[in-house]
């Protein structure tokens, strides 16, 4: 019983921060373009970022 | 270098699709200001494929003076350039010299997908709160007792309310919505059944009771959002699609001032009294009539009619209408919201058909599905009471009831099948724009066709060039490739070597011909009567159904030509797939009787209508529907957006006028007609694997309810019971995938315009 007092608050934090970390990624536009995200990859940049 | 770098024949080949390339002024007029003298604009470049597109369109675009910065989206085929300063830079030419064609398209509204962004946080949300209470849950299950029942009681009751509020916050307002204006659909059983087994969880949990419906309450949200949020992506994909086409009406007009000034106004800002330059290529803005200038105007999106007709000073020109040929100065008589535009826009609000009124299989099952289960838990609770006289004990059993009737299945059952049809249906080119259209489509009994855009691809094909001595072909077709008459466009593909004179000098004469110089000979291709001056009429006038064109060599006729309407490939295959599934088919066109004949007899159209006015076209779906038919209406031009407004369901090819495109149902996007009955093939199954779907659901229903009513439901039931209907009819849903294999309509991609389709593929 103790132990759970502690378990399920860190299971419950860990699944927070998955579920806040897919929310910032939805938000900051990474999944706009992914089929552009899968090529990019392949390109070569100039050293200095774009943006 | 890469997988599609594009090629001169790719070039070659859109090149008889594309109208001009969108002045500056027009992108100017299309871009949106970002503030600080910045602006954006955004192109759709439909052949981008690979990273080597996104690379050296990136590059080539960035390095031309004022543009900040230039970004592709390989997922929607679009290009945003950020640019500065008064010039326009001229982006759409570098991106032709690269070989990429790029249009503007319909501007966005610019608020960004709302409903979607909410959909993917609810799911979010309803996944994380559904997979940690489904954890906690399954320790209750296995034996958790007491006070560690308890603690994991609350801890769930305390996630189930951010998947409640955010989730649940869709359903809830739909039905309300519904319950608002007197309808009943799917969402209200569904938010009665999960508000009540929250509630009644709640009330347990605080007694130290032992069932708790949590997990069934959140984890129902979360199956029946993804189906909502799949059927959501699909939509907005086609949609994407169709926006992404090339914008057909032009987008305003170089107005000529009293004192010689020239503005480009946008449409909307033209007044009656204006007058107005339009080169040629371009399309007339808004109803005119000619004060200067003779050219052939193409007709065939705004009246059905396949033979482009001259134009000279006092003429009247409808707007819409394509100049082909010589600039031309007219002089508006009507604003845009008077025009032949608007009047086709008002016709098709007027007849807005039998769509208006149909009610989605959904919404009727929901509308007798609801009641009953009330009805069910209602007499179940009023049974116990009377039974044991035990209040909680009948309630609890009451709302059990409710919560394994609740329609997850139910809500998957049409929503799934959808999403798969749609996506069948995408890989085939064609667009489905929403839900109802394809239920729609399966009850339809009879096919009404356009010609000239539709059962024909509008553009003349040269018919007799086998008979024609080659090297007066070839010099035909080198005087051919200065013009962009539809004619000259089609003998422009004869073009070879053999021997023919070197062309010095061109000249295009709007109305006649053209007319070159070569080693001292004077060469005319075009009117009969203009090319051959010092023939003597007669004889061989009688050639084709466009009149006679002749190549001249100094006044004496060398060729004759003929043309024909080209039909669109598969389209009497498609009339008679149509026809073999029972559908009566007719042609109704603007054209004349006889071009509308031969078409007719050749793809075995049984009946015709010709020379049909937009207001005609109505008139006779109307007809049908009085008789009882649901029609199908499949048509292009201008001249039948108001027909596609009053059938019962419309199609559109991807080259029909931009009000046509949004105005029908379906669109495709490849050239051949095969994509009609592809689409009423699979519509029809899709209605048959809807049907099957409903009948597991309430077979689940009538297998589980009675448990429910003898009170021996539990949680861990529920769970499982809720969540093997689901996969049962996602299973079955996804056996349409399984016909593909056997569909007799496959569409081959045609070499033309194909791209088009395949560009749209975007997954």
């Amino acid at each position: 019983m103790t132990t759970l007092v502690y378990l399920i608050p860190v299971a419950l934090f860990l699944g927070a921060l998955g579920l806040s970390g897919f929310l910032w990624a939805l938000r900051s536009g990474q999944y706009e373009d992914l089929d552009g995200a899968a090529e990019r990859i392949l390109i070569e940049r100039d050293d200095k970022p774009e943006r | 270098m890469s997988c599609c770098a594009p090629g001169a024949e790719m070039a070659l080949d859109l090149g008889s699709v594309t109208s001009i390339l969108p002045s500056s002024q027009e992108i100017k007029l299309a871009s949106r200001s970002l503030g600080g003298g910045l602006r954006q604009t955004d192109l759709s470049v439909p052949m981008v494929h690979c990273g080597a597109c996104i690379q050296s369109i990136e590059t080539a675009i960035a390095k031309l003076d004022h543009v900040d910065a230039a970004r592709v989206n390989l997922s929607t085929k679009r290009v945003s350039i950020r640019w500065h300063g008064e010039e326009v830079p001229p982006f759409v030419a570098t991106l032709g010299r690269l070989g990429y064609q790029a249009h503007l398209f319909d501007p966005e509204v610019e608020e960004k997908d709302k409903t979607l962004s909410e959909l993917i946080r609810a799911v979010a949300v309803g996944g994380f709160a559904a997979g940690n209470i489904m954890l906690l849950s399954v320790s209750v299950w296995s034996g958790a007792e007491g006070a560690t029942r308890d603690l994991f009681h609350w801890v769930s009751a305390l996630i189930a309310i951010p998947a409640l509020a955010f989730a649940g916050g869709i359903y809830f307002r739909s039905a309300w919505n519904a319950l608002r204006h007197g309808r009943m659909n799917m969402d209200v059983p569904i938010a009665v059944g999960v508000s009540l087994a929250y509630a009644m969880s709640l009330y347990e949990t605080i007694n130290h009771g032992d069932h708790a419906y949590f997990d069934a309450s959140v984890s129902l949200l979360f199956f029946l959002l993804i189906g909502r949020t799949l059927e959501h992506v699909m939509r907005e994909r086609a949609r994407t699609a169709v926006k992404g086409l090339s914008r057909l009406a032009s987008r305003g007009a170089m107005v000529l001032g009293d004192d010689g000034t020239r503005d480009y106004l946008p449409v909307c800002e033209i007044e009656p009294g204006m007058k107005m330059l339009i080169a040629a290529g371009e399309r007339i803005p808004v109803d005119g009539a000619i004060i200067h200038g003779t050219s052939d105007l193409d007709c065939s999106l705004v009246s059905g009619e396949s033979t482009p007709s001259t134009v000279a000073p006092g003429g009247v020109v409808q707007a819409g209408t394509l100049n082909l040929t010589g600039p031309l100065m007219i002089e508006a008589t009507a604003a845009a919201k008077d025009s032949f535009l608007a009047e086709m826009v008002r016709l098709m609000e007027a007849a807005e058909g039998g769509r208006a009124h149909y009610r989605r299989i959904a919404d009727r099952v929901s509308a007798l599905y609801a009641p009953v289960v009330h009805l069910t838990a209602f007499v179940t609770f009023i049974g116990w009471m009377l039974a044991s006289g035990d209040w909680h004990r009948a309630i609890t059993i009451a709302i059990a009831v409710l919560i394994i009737t609740c329609p997850c299945a139910l809500g998957l059952a049409v929503p799934i099948v959808q999403v798969v049809a749609a996506r069948r249906l995408f890989e085939n080119g064609v667009m489905v724009k929403d839900g109802s259209a394809m239920e729609r489509l399966a009850t339809i009994d009879a096919a009404v066709f356009d010609k000239t855009g539709t059962l024909t691809l509008g553009q003349p094909r040269l018919v007799n060039a086998s008979s024609i001595d080659p090297t007066m072909l070839a010099i035909a077709a080198d005087m051919a490739a200065h013009s962009r008459h539809p004619f000259s466009r089609a003998m422009a593909g004869f073009a070879g070597f053999s021997g023919q004179p070197k062309l010095e000098s061109v000249s295009e004469y709007p109305g006649f011909g053209i007319e070159a110089s070569a080693t001292g000979n004077t060469w005319r291709l075009g009117l009969r009567g203009w090319a051959g001056w010092k023939a003597r009429t007669g004889g061989e006038g009688k050639l084709g159904g466009f009149g006679a064109t002749v190549l001249s060599k100094n006044g004496i006729i060398t060729a004759s030509f003929a043309f024909e309407d080209a039909l669109r490939p598969d389209a009497s295959a498609a009339v008679k797939q149509l026809k073999d599934t029972g559908l009566s088919v007719e042609m109704l066109s603007g054209d004349t009787a006889r071009a509308c004949g031969e078409v007719a007899e050749i793809l075995g159209v049984d009946r015709f209508v010709p020379a049909m006015l937009p207001s005609g076209k109505v008139e006779r779906i109307e007809t049908l529907a009085k008789g009882g038919h649901k029609v199908l209406m499949v048509g292009d031009g201008l001249n039948d957006t108001p027909a596609l407004g009053a059938a019962h369901v419309s199609i559109a090819p991807a080259t029909a006028a931009d009000i046509g495109r949004n105005a029908a149902d379906f669109v495709f996007l490849r050239d051949s007609l095969l994509a009609v009955p592809l689409a009423l093939d699979i519509s029809r199954k899709a209605g048959r694997l809807i049907r099957q779907n409903i009948a597991i659901a309430i077979v689940y229903n009538t297998v589980a309810v009675p448990i429910a009513i003898l009170g021996h439901v539990t949680p861990l039931i529920a769970a499982v019971a809720m969540s093997a209907s689901s996969l049962l009819v996602i299973g079955n849903a996804l056996r349409l995938r399984g016909f593909a294999s056997n569909a007799p309509a496959r569409i081959a991609p045609h070499n033309r315009r194909s791209r088009i389709g395949e560009w749209a593929r975007m997954s």
